[in-house]
């Protein structure tokens, strides 16, 4: 017997055991809700500035902020998460390589045993980066692309963002990198292109991630005109099912009611790890739930506080409450509930319904009244940071 | 323990026992929710 | 690797390329060349992965370290190595090269 990918395994499988000496442990997911000392994995946001202005960006990035953590700042916190043992850290931004400390901080902290995801719109990876990249240790490339061709891409991410993705993953083909990421967020516009995805990244020799669309940052405004229809829904659920070595960062869980006839469970976790097992932290050294809840509501503290990241991420109010049991409340009486959980936090809070019951894009369509409801009584909250440039779409990247 | 039937049923009895105590469980890095 | 060839009478070793982190539950193994990220659900386990390359074989270590109760204890302890060494957690130490400390 092999080792199994981890899937939805019924409590009854984990809970006996019949050796003494083995404990019986509860179910691994149920420790997990409990939260651990500290992250197994984190995303970070190096900066707000951004040559796009994708419609949907979670973090309304564009301009800097003139608060942004200095060098120093930033390679202590590396530091901070190599100490903590934090394996891996997913460097985001806005685009991240406009940093000038960029390679010090990726070089940093590849030299400390922190693994490195950095996700990018590949404009700045020519020939030189992507040979650089390739001869560095414990990094992987994440290039974000949202249409298998330009027209539908650069209609979310701007004119030209199509070729310099493609001119990224081109380089860093070239340069011999090895596996790289392509990571599409689905839309109504890009679903339909799924297989077209999956042979590009196949002709790349890259890992093919396909993740949610959260109506957060910038997709609070976009996400009525790009979020999937409910048939769109079930397709997406089976084409995962389908193809499991694409990547999801688990993030359709939500779509697990779909699983329940046939008994299947999307792969991953399928629980919410905000605060739990994993964070976010900001350019300016706030710390969030996730990168999906940037507002103040899920804003546990600052970097900078004394104690830094470890005593926000172990002491905070608000990851304290996070890793509190939560209850069922309106999905109680749901029999699809134990697969869902009712889903994303970030997606109930930011189309301004209660955070304990179904998920906006519930796909039982138990929400769909009250997503309506909330639009129309324009009670949607608008993210606590908002570094969006004042350009229109229309205009070049900078 | 159980009594052993016949050395076929055992054997299935005590392949299904084991998984039951599974002491290893294996995730995708990417398989955690609140990451991009 | 499958259990099918896991083999408890040679000796194994924690791999160099992994981390791994204590847990209340047990520990979290990262295999930093595969991304590979394993849960090890019992404290007992992870005393017996650092144990291993101090006992002739893995048998042994289980034996030494897990104390099994019964013969079905054993068996899931290897079929738990059987699944780390799969996932690179654990090598076989070389006897050629085999040195401790």
């Amino acid at each position: 017997m092999t080792a199994i990918q981890s899937t939805h395994t019924p409590l009854s499988l984990i809970s006996k055991s019949a050796s003494a000496k083995t404990q019986a442990v509860p179910p691994l997911v149920e420790q997990l809700k409990g939260g651990l000392d500290a992250p197994i994995c984190l995303t970070w946001e190096l900066t707000y500035a951004c040559n796009l202005a994708c419609v949907h960006c979670l973090s309304s990035s564009g301009r800097r902020d003139p608060k942004e953590l200095s060098t120093a700042e930033a390679l202590a916190v590396v530091d901070e998460l190599a100490d903590l043992q934090v394996f891996y850290v997913n460097l985001g931004g806005g685009e991240p390589m406009i940093r000038k400390d960029f390679l010090d901080i990726v070089d940093h902290a590849v030299g400390r045993n922190v693994g490195v995801k950095f996700s990018t719109n590949g404009y700045y990876i020519d020939q030189a980066a992507a040979e650089r990249f390739a001869a560095t240790d414990l990094l992987d490339i994440q290039i974000s692309l949202d249409g298998f061709d330009a027209a539908t891409n650069d209609a979310v991410r701007g004119p030209g963002s199509w070729e310099a993705a493609r001119r990224a993953m081109d380089n860093l083909a070239a340069a011999d990198f090895g596996e790289f990421k392509i990571s599409i967020v689905a839309t109504r516009h890009n679903v339909a292109q799924l297989d077209d995805y999956k042979q590009m990244a196949d002709d790349y020799g890259a890992q093919l991630r396909v993740t949610r669309l959260r109506p957060s940052g910038r997709g609070v405004d976009s996400y009525q005109d790009l979020r999937l229809t409910h048939p769109q829904q079930q397709d997406i659920f089976r084409w995962i099912m389908d193809h499991p070595d694409v990547l999801t960062g688990d993030s359709f869980f939500h779509l697990n009611a779909l699983g329940k006839e046939t008994g299947e469970t999307l792969p991953g976790l399928s629980m919410c790890g905000a605060g739990r097992i994993v964070c976010l932290i900001d350019p300016i050294g706030d710390v969030y739930a996730c990168p999906f809840v940037i507002h103040d509501e899920f804003m546990a503290g600052n970097v900078r506080d004394t104690g830094g990241f470890a005593s926000v991420w172990r002491e905070s109010d608000l990851f304290r409450e996070l890793r509190e049991p939560g209850a069922a409340g309106a999905c109680a009486s749901c029999n699809a509930y134990d697969a869902c959980g009712g889903g994303c936090m970030a997606a109930k809070f930011f189309t301004g319904i209660p955070l304990d019951g179904p998920d906006p894009d519930c796909a039982l369509g138990h929400a769909d009244e009250a997503v309506a409801a909330a639009a129309a009584a324009g009670v949607v909250p608008q993210p606590s940071q908002d570094h969006s440039r004042p350009v229109r779409l229309g205009s070049k990247p900078a | 323990m159980e009594p052993k039937t016949d050395p076929q049923t055992t054997a299935v009895e005590e392949e299904a026992l084991v998984e039951e105590e599974l002491l290893v469980e294996e995730i995708s890095i990417d398989g955690m929710c609140g990451v991009y | 690797m499958s259990t099918a060839t896991f083999d408890p009478s040679t000796k194994w070793e924690r791999s160099a390329k992994i981390g791994l982190r204590p847990e209340p539950f047990g520990a979290l193994a990262y295999h930093f060349d595969t991304r590979r990220l394993v849960f090890l659900k019992s404290p007992a386990l992870v005393d017996l992965v650092d144990g291993l390359v101090e006992h002739e074989s893995a048998d042994a270590a289980i034996t030494a370290i897990i104390e099994p109760a019964d013969d079905r204890s054993h068996r899931a302890h290897v079929t738990a190595l059987a699944s780390l060494a799969e996932a690179g957690v654990i090598e076989p130490v070389s006897p050629a090269i085999s040195f401790v400390g």
